[in-house]
């Protein structure tokens, strides 16, 4: 094979666009009430409400979560050099729920008191710190507990991490018992993993800060690959491993707290995207990054085309985060069988 | 052949080193020049490869100092000490599944952009390092079908691709067949001659004695005998160093000393 890495590059990301479109598309065809797509781009109500006002901002913003989750997980693999690294089965997405909670719980306490400073506080931007912050102190914990006479064990990182899941799971029940009902039943809904209709304020924050974390994360590739040897061996090439390690945690941090207070809990998306596109495009994490964010996107529209599509006929519809877990979980294990070395399941 | 620069490029000047209460390193001196190869031999737990990592400036000692071409390699920024050192490491770590191009492309690392986007010059470096090597037609291969001799000299390929003036090699001949020992050895042997300073932690005496220039000998952490092979490597030394009796000979051919254990 004797395609250069930049026609290589090229091809995946054209897919990776294609593949997003073709998703999105799908995902706005498709509903629990038929519309005619010809009607709703001449304007026409209720097709055009529908199609703008509800389907394209939720595909949007699946595609969104997607696209940071896919990215995270691609990068924490690289980072514990583990292919079962991933934002939740890490305690990461469960660190960013906990920070979210503990902002919304906040503004609840704030509103009996002031009920403007509450409302303020239970806005995006605040939950997204919340959850941002909760995630860069779950990935600080999992890599730092993960440590065994100074050098990181991949598995005892995991390990670290789902027992902070536990935690977390715990603590939030707390919370939720805490708190009002009607409080504690948002708060449901949210940590769930549901893809549901955000306001455009929320998902322009969200959409920044995702754009950003996703792109440091690209534009660190060449240096994760470089990580993936090993500390002494990455620095023996010349990266500084602490600064190039502290800039992904970050990266990742940030993109998993985003997706999170969008979506809540969506597990699995960091596990599957990035195993399934490093089989097409190799392990080179220039190709892997970027393809990986864009099939992860795509992914988490058709997940959540398929759980409010599949429930139809019972009237119901679970949170994407459910189809997400039913496809992911036998997925782990499926790869922890097949792991001795990371090398083989790569 | 380069002309040798008159300096040193290593310069390992009083050096110890502790790990926790024990002292791996006191009071260690030692050079190395262009065109040079140095090996470092010793018994395990001797200190050897703890000086190794001293000279890549992965620990800083607690008190001397190492310089590699006027640097300290611990203190200087990494990409700086990366274009003036290169270390095949012990056991080199086979992660995730690259090729042999791709994983000796990323010894250009210290001389590419964040990006790592290859030059024709990186390329030029990939492809002499394969050819010195002999991994031309492995090129394309995954590391993780590789045997444990070809995965050796990849990592050594990448060490030469990286363009670095010393060429360091932590025990380069562990876990190979005598074949890939000496293809090992000869490569390393080929870019000393070819300008590099090479300085290795050996375990093999013989192959050491056969091979190096120089050889210098640790015991509990302190430099007990440096010099020629020849005058080095003494039934006396040998058997006080590591405690066992020795027969020693010459290779009639070469001159150079050979070692045997009495078992």
């Amino acid at each position: 094979m004797t395609v250069s890495p930049a026609a290589r590059l090229a091809l995946a990301l054209a897919a990776g666009v294609v593949a997003v479109a073709l998703a999105v598309a799908l995902s706005c065809a498709l509903g629990a009430q038929p519309i005619s797509i010809s009607a709703a781009l001449a304007g026409r109500d209720p097709d055009a409400a529908i199609l703008l006002g509800l389907r394209l901002p939720r595909a949007v913003l699946a595609a969104l979560v997607g696209c940071a989750l896919a990215a995270a997980g691609t990068a924490l693999q690289a980072l514990l050099r583990n292919p079962l690294a991933e934002p939740f089965v890490l305690g990461v997405s469960g660190g960013a729920a906990l920070g979210g909670s503990i902002v919304l719980v906040a503004a609840a306490g704030l509103a009996h008191v002031a009920g403007g400073a509450g409302e303020a506080l239970a806005a995006a931007p605040p939950v997204a710190a919340g959850a941002v912050l909760g995630a860069l102190a779950s990935t600080a914990l999992v890599f730092g507990l993960g440590r065994v006479a100074g050098r990181l064990v991949p598995e005892a990182a995991l390990l670290v991490g789902i027992v902070f899941n536990a935690f977390v799971a715990g603590v939030i029940t707390l919370i939720k018992l805490l708190v009002p009902p009607e409080q504690a039943s948002r708060l449901m809904y949210w940590l769930v993993g549901a893809v549901g209709y955000e306001t455009s304020g929320t998902l322009a924050v969200g959409a920044v800060l995702i754009a950003l974390s996703v792109g440091a994360l690209v534009a660190l590739s060449a240096r994760l690959n470089v990580l993936t040897l090993g500390d002494e061996e990455a620095a023996s090439l010349g990266v500084d491993v602490k600064r190039a390690r502290a800039a992904v945690f970050f990266a990742a941090s940030a993109a998993t707290g985003a997706a999170v207070a969008l979506a809540g809990m969506v597990g699995f998306v960091g596990l599957i995207v990035p195993h399934l596109v490093r089989r097409v495009v190799g392990p080179d994490h220039r190709l892997l990054v970027p393809a990986s964010a864009l099939f992860g996107a795509a992914f988490l529209v058709l997940a959540d085309a398929l759980a409010r599509l599949a429930f139809l006929p019972l009237g119901t519809e679970p949170p994407v985060g459910a189809v997400t877990a039913f496809l992911g979980g036998p997925f782990f294990l499926w790869l922890l069988r097949r792991t001795e070395r990371p090398s083989e399941a790569a | 052949m380069t002309a040798p620069a008159p300096g040193p490029i290593v310069e390992v000047r009083g050096a110890s080193f502790a790990y926790g209460a024990r002292n791996a390193l006191e009071d260690v001196s030692f050079t190395a020049r262009a065109g040079e190869f140095v090996g470092l031999l010793g018994p395990n737990g001797a200190g050897k490869s703890t000086l190794a990592r001293l000279v890549a400036g992965l620990a800083a000692p607690s008190s001397g100092t190492v310089r590699l071409a006027g640097l300290d390699p611990h203190a200087a920024p990494r990409r700086e000490v990366a274009r003036v050192c290169a270390l095949v490491p012990q056991e080199p770590h086979v992660g995730w599944p690259f090729t042999v191009r791709e994983a000796v492309m990323m010894g250009r690392t210290p001389r590419q952009g964040l990006l790592a986007v290859a030059t024709r010059l990186d390329h030029g470096a990939v492809q002499g390092a394969l050819e010195a090597c002999d991994l031309v037609h492995l090129a394309s291969r995954r590391l993780d079908a590789l045997s444990g001799g070809e995965r050796r000299r990849v990592f050594f390929a990448r060490a030469l691709a990286q363009e670095a003036r010393v060429l360091l090699l932590d025990e380069p001949t562990a876990f190979l067949d005598l074949g890939h020992q000496v293809a090992v050895m000869r490569m390393a042997q080929l870019a000393a001659r070819g300008g590099l300073c090479v300085v290795a932690v050996l375990h093999d005496l013989n192959l050491a004695a056969a091979a190096c220039d120089r050889l210098v000998v640790l015991s509990g952490g302190r430099v007990v005998a440096e010099g020629r092979p020849a005058d080095v490597l003494t039934d006396a030394r040998v058997s006080e160093v590591w405690g066992v009796p020795v027969w020693r000979g010459e290779n009639g051919a070469t001159g150079k000393p050979i070692v045997l254990p009495k078992v």
